[in-house]
């Protein structure tokens, strides 16, 4: 049934500007575009003598000299590759305009699923985050700015403040004084400096390329934030950026050792994602080649699943267990963080992880990026960030035990205004993957998990990766953390604020557009039009 | 619409008069200091705060409150009764003065703390006693304010313009070696006595120009130490921070103004290995805390006045000296008015501070 599958897309070669260079034809991962021959047959036809000398002679060029490029739209993901590359911008792809029979409630994709499940039985996988038209808290929020009570403040003039530290704190510093003046007498916990509340979340070798992770690491380095291992291990081609890396501990523990664990400058213990909450990683073995293989220390080609949950931890006493594990592994000289996937009790959950002894949570909301996951999860599973985090960051408050940790907010983050009105709600810094990805070309097709990434990112084909340079990618995302932090030093400065922990946790900057009482309430803010 | 249900913004003037050798003074030098900068009130609030007047009942906490309703002082009353001894109970003298309107009825007690617990449990002390009382009434007794709790020293304010509140409270009746005063420009008609400034804390005050831009979270860091803002205004949240840091947490007070106002992490890169530890310590743990916007603001308690300007310095703030009186306003012409010929004159610099205490060994 498969073959009665309707492509997705159209593919729409300009048969006039084409020249037939065959870059397309070459490069297309997903092997949608051919040569074709069929008009120079067609055109021989007219001759009824010599034709075997025609023959003869197309036979000879024909090779050489194609006649045009045919597209298998079936095949087609949209990744635009071919787009951005064609020398004379002959190829467009349009969405397929075949209609359906109206319905509002058998969609297309919902029938094009059946088709390929009743054929091959098995899950829908899917890439990247949910794209389903579920309501935006964020596109529903809106910034405050200052109007004559008080300035706004130029950030081009003035200095503005991104500096952000992650790590637990103490409610009170206790001082005694010295010669010089007071100094101070608390003991603080281990914190990583962020130079812009930003930092790019877990991304595994494996699931990205290895080129990928060195851009991410550069662009972290030379912005002063941090990159994120994801379960994979650290490939050693790393180690010179492994000051600003985020070691990740997943349920598979692949590449972990104590080596892993103190070359960090973080680690994060893995327990959810928020485009997959309640299941484990799905690395297809397609992409175990022999440097993910090293990196995990798993056989060449063997899929890299790991498990649903931590084995060793089924209950909060457990977790405790794990965290104090790793600050003994690491002689208490790392920060350690557990990533959550935003559900329905996170609220909870987060103060339980507070208690446990955790130094930042992160917490992934359900538009959150993934390499691979059956699509039924990543679809209908677990609960908005905005919401979560306005949770979280209320129940730490009424617990008194907000110092204790930092948040950090993940899962659909898609410019500086969702950065700063996550801030206001109350993250300590915003993870951001997909825009990431986006950075380094990536065009959301969601067919990570195939392996045919034509942009280099999701890929271990080495004739794929080595298009992602990663000099240029990282210079590409640190432009991406420039330009934000840019965005967020003039919103501050409209809100007459000169410094991010003014903003942080700061509701009152927020207002609501055409959210219901409830969505106020849990998200804690006002109604626009309700003054301060 | 009163204070406590809005947020108001406002513009001020404040100035502040302190004799560091204890020597009390009347209230008119205050007075012509505040009315002097007249065109930055507009009528909607004016306020004093004098420290050291009540020497007689030195011992004792002097509770200022205003009644709108007859009720409101018979509960208040009773309340009083049951939970202090009341030494002495006394309408507070008034005059007849222009341009005050309809003013609600005013009295003051002196009294001693009985009890060692609140209905919350055990308290430390009597000024944790006291604070708890302060907020019961004014939280729970409908038309009731106290508006002044700390001991010789009082708060006096009222809608109006600073210089009719002088005249109507008969300032120049009181002598205190420590006078702070606030006119108030607010955003729309509050119409209230008890949203007038300074506002007072046991014997803390504090008198406020700006608008603190920070207050959202400010208020939600306060909040997660049960402080409760009934209010909503800054001058509530700033004087909540220097409870809260100081007299709770025990941070030096310079450290606390360097909380409130926090230096620019430029600034603590370049300084020596302690101060970057300290400074950037309580920018960590304390960061909810810091003020950020246009503020200057004079805080006042037993023995000390501070001058408090914001990160920028978005508003004004002039100090000067003259014999043993260090003066601090918002103009220099406030300064000048009371001391034409300041021995010394200075501007407080952005996110600065200025801490006038009594000279050593001096009693008042």
């Amino acid at each position: 049934m498969r073959n009665y599958l309707p492509p997705e897309y159209i593919v729409h070669i300009d048969q006039d500007r084409c020249r037939r260079c065959g870059e397309c034809v070459r490069t297309c991962a997903f092997g949608t575009l051919r040569f074709e021959h069929g008009a120079w047959r067609q055109a021989m036809s007219v001759f009824q003598h010599g034709r075997d000398d025609l023959e003869r002679v197309f036979d000879r060029i024909r090779d050489n000299v194609p006649d045009r490029v045919a597209a298998d739209n079936k095949k087609c993901v949209q990744c635009h590759y071919c787009v951005a590359h064609c020398p004379e911008g002959a190829i467009s792809i349009q969405p397929n305009p075949l209609a359906y029979r109206g319905n509002h409630h058998w969609e297309p994709h919902h029938l094009k699923n059946i088709w390929l499940q009743a054929e091959t039985g098995g899950m829908v996988l899917t890439g990247s985050g949910n794209d389903k038209a579920y309501f935006s808290y964020f596109d529903h929020m809106v910034l405050d700015a200052c109007q004559v009570t008080n300035p706004s403040i130029d950030p081009l003039r003035e200095p503005m403040e991104l500096r952000t530290y992650l790590g637990s704190l103490p409610d009170a510093l206790e001082f005694e004084s010295g010669p010089e003046g007071p100094v101070l007498k608390t003991r603080l916990a281990p914190s990583v400096r962020l130079d812009t509340p930003l930092v790019f979340p877990a991304m595994s070798y494996g699931a990205i390329s290895l080129n990928a992770q060195k851009a991410l690491a550069k662009a972290a380095v030379s912005c002063g934030i941090l990159m994120n291992t994801g379960e994979g291990g650290m490939h050693e081609d790393l180690y010179p950026y492994a000051h600003r890396m985020v070691v990740q501990v997943a349920s598979g523990r692949f590449g972990v050792n104590p080596g892993y664990l103190r070359r960090g400058a973080v680690v994060e213990i893995k327990i959810g994602q928020g485009a997959k909450p309640g299941i484990g990683g799905h690395l297809p073995g397609e992409k175990v080649d022999e440097g993910v293989s090293q990196t995990r220390m798993i056989p060449v080609g063997s899929d890299a699943l790991s498990p649903a949950p931590h084995h060793d931890i089924y209950s909060i006493e457990d977790l405790s267990q794990l965290i104090f594990a790793l600050k003994e592994a690491t002689e208490y000289t790392k920060p350690v963080s557990v990533k959550i996937a935003a559900v329905h009790n996170v609220a909870a959950i987060a103060s339980g992880i507070a208690r446990a002894g955790a130094d930042i949570i992160t917490i992934d909301g359900f538009r959150g990026g993934t390499g691979a996951t059956p699509l039924a999860i990543r679809d209908h599973v677990g609960i908005p960030i905005e919401m979560a985090l306005a949770a979280v960051d209320d129940r730490l408050r009424r617990e008194g035990i907000r110092n204790r940790v930092s948040l950090v907010a993940s899962g659909g983050i898609r410019h500086s205004g969702d950065v700063a009105k996550a801030i206001a709600l109350g993250a300590d810094a915003v993870a951001i993957g997909t825009a990431a990805l986006i950075a380094m070309g990536c065009r959301l097709c969601q067919k990570c998990y195939t392996g045919n990434c034509n942009w280099g990112i999701a890929t271990q084909k080495p004739e794929l990766t080595a298009r992602l340079d990663p000099d240029r990618a990282a210079e590409n995302l640190a432009n991406l953390i420039r330009g934000w932090s840019l965005e967020l030093k003039e919103i501050l400065g409209a809100l007459g604020l000169n410094s991010v922990e003014s903003l942080r946790g700061s509701r009152l900057r927020l207002r609501g557009v055409g959210l219901s009482d409830a969505d106020l309430q849990v998200l804690g803010i006002r109604n626009a039009g309700v003054g301060a | 619409m009163r204070e406590g249900m809005v947020r108001i913004p406002s513009g001020c003037a404040i100035s502040g008069i302190i004799s560091t050798k204890g020597i009390r003074f009347n209230g008119e030098a205050i007075n012509r200091s505040i009315a002097c900068m007249h065109e930055r009130s507009n009528g909607l609030g004016g306020g004093f705060v004098a420290y050291g007047i009540y020497p007689e009942y030195r011992d004792l906490y002097a509770l200022h409150l205003m009644y709108e309703t007859p009720q409101a002082r018979g509960e208040t009353e009773e309340y009083l009764h049951k939970h202090f001894t009341v030494h002495q109970a006394e309408l507070i003298p008034t005059g007849n003065a222009t341009g005050i309107g309809e003013a609600p009825a005013l009295w003051r007690y002196f009294v001693r703390p009985e009890r060692k617990e609140t209905e919350n449990g055990p308290v430390r002390d009597n000024d944790d006693y006291v604070t708890a009382s302060v907020m019961t009434i004014n939280s729970r007794i409908h038309g009731a304010f106290v508006f002044s709790s700390g001991r010789n020293m009082g708060v006096f304010k009222g809608v109006g313009y600073p210089e009719d509140i002088a005249r109507f409270f008969r300032l120049e009746e009181y002598e205190g070696y420590m006078w702070v005063a606030h006119g108030r420009f607010p955003t729309n008609t509050p119409g209230w006595w008890g949203g007038a400034h300074p506002l007072g804390v046991l014997d803390w005050s504090v008198v406020h120009n700006g608008e603190v831009s920070s207050y959202g979270i400010n208020k939600r860091y306060l909040e997660m130490f049960a402080y409760r803002l009934e209010l909503q205004t800054d001058t509530e949240v700033i004087a909540y921070l220097f409870d809260l840091l100081h007299r709770r947490h025990g941070v030096p007070l310079d450290l606390v103004c360097r909380t409130l106002t926090a230096p620019f992490w430029k600034d603590i890169d370049r300084g020596d290995e302690r101060e970057r530890e300290v400074y950037t310590a309580l920018r960590r743990v304390y960061g909810s805390a810091m003020l950020n916007g246009p503020f200057s603001v004079i805080v006042a308690f037993n023995g000390t006045m501070i001058g408090l300007n914001d990160r920028i310095k978005l508003r004004p703030m002039v100090c000067g000296r003259k014999d043993h009186f260090t003066l601090m306003g918002s103009e220099e012409s406030a300064l000048r008015e009371v001391a034409g010929d300041l021995d010394e004159v200075w501007h407080i610099r952005a996110g600065e501070r200025f801490i006038a205490r009594l000279e050593e060994g001096v009693t008042v």
